[in-house]
């Protein structure tokens, strides 16, 4: 009961999201997630025609964290349609679609698209870190263009709209303003941190892509900053994402200034039901802290 | 929390033609695996492709490759003393028994995992059937070797060029209703392990099937093989999963997922 929650209007049983890009391909896939105690989960990206994603190594892991380069694999936005329909049809948990495009037509298009689409909101990803090359540099590097993204989304969007944003940039509050005046309802922050792993034996980046994205617990602290930042920045919501692994860390999370958490790289680490995990040891801090709901926890670190 | 999924490198110390198009490549490099587990062999720059481990003994392992495409072209221009780069070992493995009476069904290329099984099951006092099929004589693989062990040794072929005309599953057939196993084990074509494990179903005798599906991270996050409807990862809760399980998964016997996570329909 402690960790009932709501972020823009959508009931969630509990704080813990499953952030985009950890399984989430499949009905099954998400729903297996689900049982496992997520509150809410963020679908992998989609674009319109889909793609083939980068050859192996797409990710490896270290002592600090997890370097990926999966290269946004995904069948489409239309095979995704039956996905999600099929999801619902099993399951409760809000679902959340994420989309990535190559410009603002097709963020607009891909979000008309899902309007009829049986989803609780739409994440917009405007900042993976692997597609420099395809796409450009990423929407969110820009406050200008990250707001064009946003807006174009808003228009035909039925349902909430969250906006992913980088920690690369100089100042993450400027893009943070800049998307909620676009009309953003949440900011998700925050993305993989680009990176690169070198093996010494055969002289080569062991990611087929050379460079990927950082995750997991060498990020939270970059995290924690980024939202904190964003905290006393804007209005909206905050999904804070970057190195959650425990309870305890989901708690720092929130008192940074995050509504919920997202909870991707620790599936490796704490296997598929970190979820459960998360949510007992955040029961736990709370008793002990002596709050009586998780709401109460939002921004304190700001004083 | 010091697991960590970062490349292994070993020297290849031995190479073994088995038949026409597929070597055995045993490696130098420590590793603990089970039967039924899986490498992912890495080409710097190309791909790191899943390979079922065909033995391992702590210091050495061997993955048996067949030559069908680029990547395995690729391996087999390896020569004795090159570098075998590789990650893993990842997902679950065979329940070796103990004095019981084991069958293996292999076709095609599983039989490299089996015979492996079979070798194991036979130390633990186990008698064994090995049954094993393929489409002519020539692409039979490892029956002399676990003949040589001192195994019974039953082969199929779609002509008839060796052995029994036919397939496996009526091989298994025969020997359940002549000499009923404890236990049965196979690794080959998804229907052929369909109908084994219905058969065995049917029959009431446990069974484990090693189940392929397009694999990319090999340790549980990227999703790409999560089967319908259970969602469970097959590179880790899997490959080797019980006959029974493989029943509940809805696209067994009927479809996988490409790399993009199409559905593909068998047959």
């Amino acid at each position: 009961m402690r960790l009932q929650t709501e972020l823009c209007g959508i009931k969630l049983s509990n704080p813990t999201v499953l952030a985009s890009g950890i399984m989430g391909i499949t009905a099954s896939s998400m729903g297996l997630i689900a049982e496992n105690g997520a509150g809410a989960i963020t679908m992998k990206s989609i674009n319109t025609e889909g793609k083939t994603g980068h050859p192996n190594p797409i990710a490896i892991t270290f002592d600090g964290g997890m370097l990926n380069a999966v290269g946004l694999p995904n069948k489409g936005i239309k095979e995704t349609l039956e996905e999600i329909k099929e999801f619902k049809e099993q399951c409760s948990a809000p679902l959340f679609a994420s989309i990535f495009a190559q410009s603002v037509d097709e963020f607009a298009e891909l979000t008309k698209q899902l309007y009829k689409a049986q989803i609780d909101a739409i994440e917009i990803n405007i900042s993976c870190p692997n597609c420099d090359d395809e796409f450009g540099k990423p929407f969110s590097c820009s406050p200008i263009t990250a707001a064009k993204a946003t807006a174009a989304c808003k228009e035909y969007a039925a349902v909430p709209l969250f906006v992913k944003l980088t920690p690369n940039v100089p100042n993450i509050q400027e893009i943070a303003k800049a998307v909620e005046a676009a009309g953003a309802s949440a900011i998700t922050a925050i993305n993989t941190v680009p990176g690169m792993m070198i093996d010494i034996h055969t002289r080569s980046p062991i990611l087929f892509n050379k460079s990927g994205g950082l995750s997991g617990p060498a990020i939270k602290p970059i995290a924690l900053k980024c939202v904190y930042d964003i905290y006393e920045a804007v209005k909206i919501p905050i999904i804070g994402t970057g190195g959650i692994m425990t309870g305890q860390d989901a708690i720092e999370m929130m008192m940074a200034g995050a509504t919920v958490v997202g909870i991707g790289s620790a599936v490796y680490w704490r296997d598929i039901d970190v979820f459960k995990k998360v949510c007992r040891e955040m029961d736990v801090v709370l008793e002990k802290e002596g709050f009586t709901s998780v709401k109460e926890v939002v921004g304190l670190a700001h004083k | 929390m010091h697991t960590n999924e970062l490349p292994k490198h070993g020297k290849i110390v031995r190479i073994e033609e088995e038949c026409q198009d597929v070597e055995s490549f045993f490696i130098s490099s420590k590793m603990e695996a089970l039967p039924g587990q899986f490498i992912l062999a890495w080409i710097p720059g190309m791909d790191a492709k899943p390979f079922c481990i065909s033995s391992c003994d702590g210091s050495r392992f061997s993955v048996t490759v067949c030559k069908v495409g680029p990547f395995s072209e690729k391996i087999f221009e390896k020569k004795i003393g090159d570098t075998f780069s590789y990650f893993g070992p990842y997902g679950t493995s065979f329940s070796i028994p103990e004095n019981q009476h084991l069958a293996t069904v292999g076709g095609g290329y599983g039989a490299a995992a089996l015979a492996w099984v079979a070798k194991e099951a036979k130390e633990k006092g186990c008698s064994v059937d090995f049954i094993v099929g393929a489409r002519k004589k020539e692409s039979i693989l490892f029956a002399k070797k676990v003949k040589a062990a001192g195994m019974n040794v039953i082969i199929t072929t779609d002509d008839g060029s060796a052995g029994l005309k036919g397939r496996t599953t009526d091989a298994l057939a025969d020997l359940i209703k002549n000499s009923r196993p404890d236990v049965v084990m196979t690794v080959g074509p998804e229907m052929m392990m369909y109908y084994v494990a219905k058969m065995c179903q049917e029959q009431n005798i446990p069974c484990e099937i090693s189940m392929e599906r397009y694999m990319k991270c090999g340790f549980g996050v990227c999703g790409q093989c999560c089967v319908d409807d259970l969602g469970i990862r097959m590179c880790k809760e899997g490959p080797v999963i019980s006959g029974d399980l493989a029943l509940q998964i809805k696209e067994f016997g009927k479809y996988h997922r490409d790399r993009q996570g199409r559905k593909v329909m068998y047959g």
